[in-house]
């Protein structure tokens, strides 16, 4: 498929679809959205990229190995659970930090959970582009 | 350590490893681990020794010194361990080492058979065993032994006795090498020879005598103990000193004479008299230390002249004195002569064999014939080899170095000094046979002095019946060759039950895997639909009747636009069109979601359906055409899938007409926001209070990326030499 305006288009759009992957992600706590959501948005971005300019460039766009970003991503969401354990909880209990913090405002919420679901994000993208990646290469 | 257990007392230590399944790592020293664990550590060491010479240079002396040390803490572990669960998993692991011993010459084909053969075997009697643990620990409410034999009767007198029984009879007999499952122990002689000496007669085989030990206080004194056992050890005994005559191999005979050692113990073990169960502790420490030293003595024969059969050796003893020196000490002891320790057991075996509750006479008769045979046969490996001027001696042949010939000696003076010093002895009897029987009954005394009584005439019938076997022991040979090859082996049965095996699953692998998907979609399916519908039809009754709410439009059109895509999907011809169809009624469920408020649900939904149209449409380019026409032509997949809608159906109706229990619902509602400070409550479900199920989950995601991945990368071999350039 060799179309300039659908090669234009999707690079746009594929930009869009992964800011709004990481917007999602990052809401995810309090309305519809998190990790495997924005995994699976993320994820198609790069995909329509891949349709309209080939595996290659989706490739080098993507930077690292889809394997390695699925593989990475478990291992963050390992380390949400083990910080957890190092500060003496249950395996995987939620573990925050609030900056700036007052009397009815939380702050800035940072916590080991969106750790967690950054990690579920990595593996999700990470696992359907492997999939979609190898499948358009050996067709 | 010792002088507590010889004063009487028992020591006990507990670890706890999961205290809620009541299993502990818990070890209890008595006499009868004491004198296991001394037999494990005294030989073992000696043997060590041995071997470091024995193997000398071997590429994997290393491996081989790994293994032996695994073994030897494997079985330290099972005689001490008071939890029947941490027995059985030293248990296994001694089974495990033995398996890689056996087969440490693993380029013979031979050997690599024997240790299949042997760990098979093994395996499954400990799968039985395991069985019998659970049962009894079930029964009793403990797995720890001695809690277990403090309470008289708590098995005998239970229902689930006679199963609990034949398992660890199982469990037992395989490790035993009781007849009829002996065959695998002679083939174990495939392995180096310090390891038949030390696993393959004094250590591993009697695991399975330790546990009919150790659970005798709590199993014997029924009739089904007595029996089986004293069947079983008797048939074994007398079958197996036979066929040890039938060798020509010194070391298959000194197996088969193991075998006779192992049933002699059973048969003893069937029994609780004082009598009986002191000569089952005392045979024990007998045949150890002579079997073990004539095995090392073996091993030095074929080391040293390169061959061990009976009718190649002869007259040995002037190039190898100590060796032949250690080895007569050893046969005397084996052969029941006094005043080595041999006499002592033997003495004490037909004492026991009188008093054994079952057929006395019997009984004694087997133990005459086998004993009279271990003369013969003790003549015909130690004697005949080192002796005998009835053939040419090999010639030049040196004497063993010395770290081969300590382990031989001490042995074998030891048998003798325990024999003239049998007090020494007798510390360690007593508390072995308190242990067994379970109760204060006096040991009896181990004397080498008798007096004149009925053991004393059946020893003295034993001698001149062995040197008659003796005498005639080429002709009987000759005799019992030409019996056994004509006889079925056991063996071959065996092989015959292998292929059995493999072509039997093979059959139903090609059965249940045709590689065909469709094949395995129709399997999983049906299976699903009968499961549900059997379950739905006996659990509940009737259809339910479902009151119609008022539906909206929006309700409809939905409907409406599922049903589209299921007839498109149904009706094309087009792999395309089908998958469009499938996506149709994937975003018509996607609205659903969303009518129902749960838009990440939803959300979910939509993309994933996304993502399985551009995948399949990139797929479909390599699919072949669909049938043309093949519209009303597959009446078996329209029903199963009728069927799975209507199940399905019938499912949803009972599910939103009955009662919903909404108390997670609830806690997830009320706790989500101060304890998880989040508001989107499937999110905080899935990171946070559920967060270890969604982490096993993305691992699948994962592992299925991975699988798929290597799939789809997977090239035939061919293809791939073309790729290269």
């Amino acid at each position: 498929m060799n179309s300039v305006i659908l090669r234009a288009g999707a690079r746009l759009l594929a930009l869009l679809l992964v800011i709004f992957s990481i917007y999602m992600l990052l809401r995810g706590h309090n309305a519809p959205g998190g990790g495997f959501i924005g995994g699976l948005i993320a994820a198609t971005g790069f995909v329509v990229f891949a349709i309209a300019c080939g595996t290659e460039d989706a490739r080098r766009a993507l930077r690292f190995d889809p394997g390695s970003i699925a593989g990475a991503g478990l291992g963050i969401a390992l380390l949400a659970g083990i910080i957890a354990a190092i500060f003496g909880d249950n395996f995987f209990t939620g573990q925050w930090l609030f900056i700036n913090e007052t009397e009815d405002d939380k702050g800035i919420p940072l916590s080991t959970v969106l750790v967690f679901d950054i990690g579920v994000y990595l593996v999700v993208l990470g696992a359907v582009l492997s999939i979609t990646f190898a499948l358009e290469e050996s067709v | 350590m010792i002088p507590t257990i010889t004063a009487g007392d028992t020591l006990r230590f507990v670890w706890e490893w999961v205290p809620s399944l009541g299993v502990n790592v818990s070890f209890y020293i008595d006499g009868l681990s004491l004198t296991f664990a001394l037999l494990i550590t005294g030989i073992g060491a000696l043997v060590m020794l041995y071997s470091a010479r024995y193997l000398a240079g071997h590429v994997h002396q290393a491996r081989f010194s790994f293994y032996l040390t695994s073994f030897m803490l494997a079985m330290i572990g099972l005689v001490t361990s008071d939890n029947l669960l941490a027995l059985f998993v030293f248990w296994e692991l001694t089974t495990i080492t033995s398996y890689l011993l056996i087969g440490f010459n693993h380029d013979a084909t031979k050997s690599r058979r024997s240790a299949l053969q042997a760990l098979l075997m093994t395996g499954v009697g400990g799968l039985a065993l395991l069985a019998g643990i659970i049962l009894i620990g079930t029964t009793a409410g403990t797995f720890e032994m001695s809690e277990i034999n403090a309470m008289p009767g708590v098995l005998t007198g239970s229902v689930m006795y006679l199963p609990i029984l034949l398992l660890v009879l199982a469990g037992a007999f395989t490790k035993s090498a009781q007849f009829p499952l002996h065959f695998w122990l002679p083939n174990a002689m495939a392995a180096p020879t310090p390891v038949s000496a030390y696993l393959h007669s004094a250590t591993m085989v009697k695991a399975g005598v330790y546990l009919l030990a150790r659970v005798h206080p709590s199993f014997a004194g029924t009739d089904v103990w007595l029996w089986t056992l004293t069947i079983a050890g008797a048939v074994t005994m007398v079958f197996a000193s036979v066929m040890a005559l039938r060798q020509t191999d010194l070391k298959l005979a000194l197996a088969y004479t193991t075998l006779m050692a192992l049933g002699a113990l059973t048969l003893l073990l069937g029994n609780e008299s004082g009598y009986t169960i002191t000569a089952a502790a005392t045979f024990l420490v007998v045949h150890s230390l002579y079997k073990a030293a004539l095995f090392l003595v073996v091993g030095i024969l074929d080391a040293q002249t390169g061959t061990r059969d009976a009718r190649q050796l002869f007259g040995m003893a002037r190039a190898m004195p100590i060796t032949a020196m250690a080895a007569g000490i050893a046969a005397l002891s084996m052969a029941g002569f006094p005043p080595f320790l041999g006499f002592i057991g033997k003495e004490l075996k037909y004492a026991g064999a009188l008093a054994v509750a079952s057929e006395p006479i019997l009984v004694a008769g087997a133990v005459l014939i086998s004993s009279a045979l271990m003369v013969a046969i003790a003549g015909i490996v130690s004697f005949r080899p080192f002796w005998s001027k009835s053939g040419t001696p090999i010639p030049d042949v040196k004497e063993a170095p010395w770290p081969m010939l300590v382990g031989p000696i001490i042995l074998a003076l030891l048998g003798a000094i325990f024999g003239i010093f049998p007090e020494t002895l007798q510390s360690i009897v007593t508390p072995t046979v308190a242990a067994i029987v379970g109760n204060a009954e006096p040991a009896k005394e181990l004397r080498l002095w008798a007096g004149v009584n009925l053991p004393l005439f059946l020893s003295i019938a034993t001698f001149v019946l062995g040197f008659l076997l003796y005498a005639y022991k080429v002709q009987l040979r000759d005799w019992l060759i030409g019996i056994t090859t004509r006889a079925p082996s056991f063996d071959n049965g065996w092989d015959r039950l292998m292929a059995g095996v493999a072509a039997g699953s093979k059959a139903l692998t090609r059965g249940i895997q045709t590689g065909v998907l469709k094949h395995y979609m129709y399997v999983t399916f049906a299976t699903a639909l009968v499961a549900l519908a059997f379950t739905l039809f006996t659990q509940t009754s009737g259809i339910p009747s479902v009151s119609w709410p008022q539906i909206a439009l929006w309700d409809w059109l939905v409907f409406l636009l599922v049903l589209l895509g299921t007839w498109l999907t149904v009706v094309t011809n087009s792999r395309i069109t089908a998958i469009a169809g499938l996506g149709v009624v994937g975003i018509g469920m996607a609205m659903i979601f969303i009518l129902f408020s749960a838009p990440d649900v939803a959300i979910t939904q939509l993309l994933v359906e996304t993502l399985v149209v551009v995948l399949f449409a990139a797929a479909a380019l390599k699919l072949p055409e669909l049938d043309k026409d093949s519209f009303g032509k597959r009446p078996f997949d329209a029903l199963l899938a009728l069927g799975f809608g209507v199940v399905t159906t019938i499912i949803l109706m009972k599910v939103t007409t009955g009662p919903i229990d909404r108390e997670l619902t609830t806690f997830f509602e009320t706790a989500s926001w101060p304890e998880a400070f989040g508001q989107n409550i499937v999110n905080v479900i899935l990171v946070d209070f559920r967060a270890l199920d969604t982490f096993g989950e993305i691992a699948v995601v994962l592992i299925a990326a991975i699988s798929i991945f290597a799939l789809l990368r997977a090239k035939p071999e061919p293809q791939a030499e073309e790729d290269q350039p």
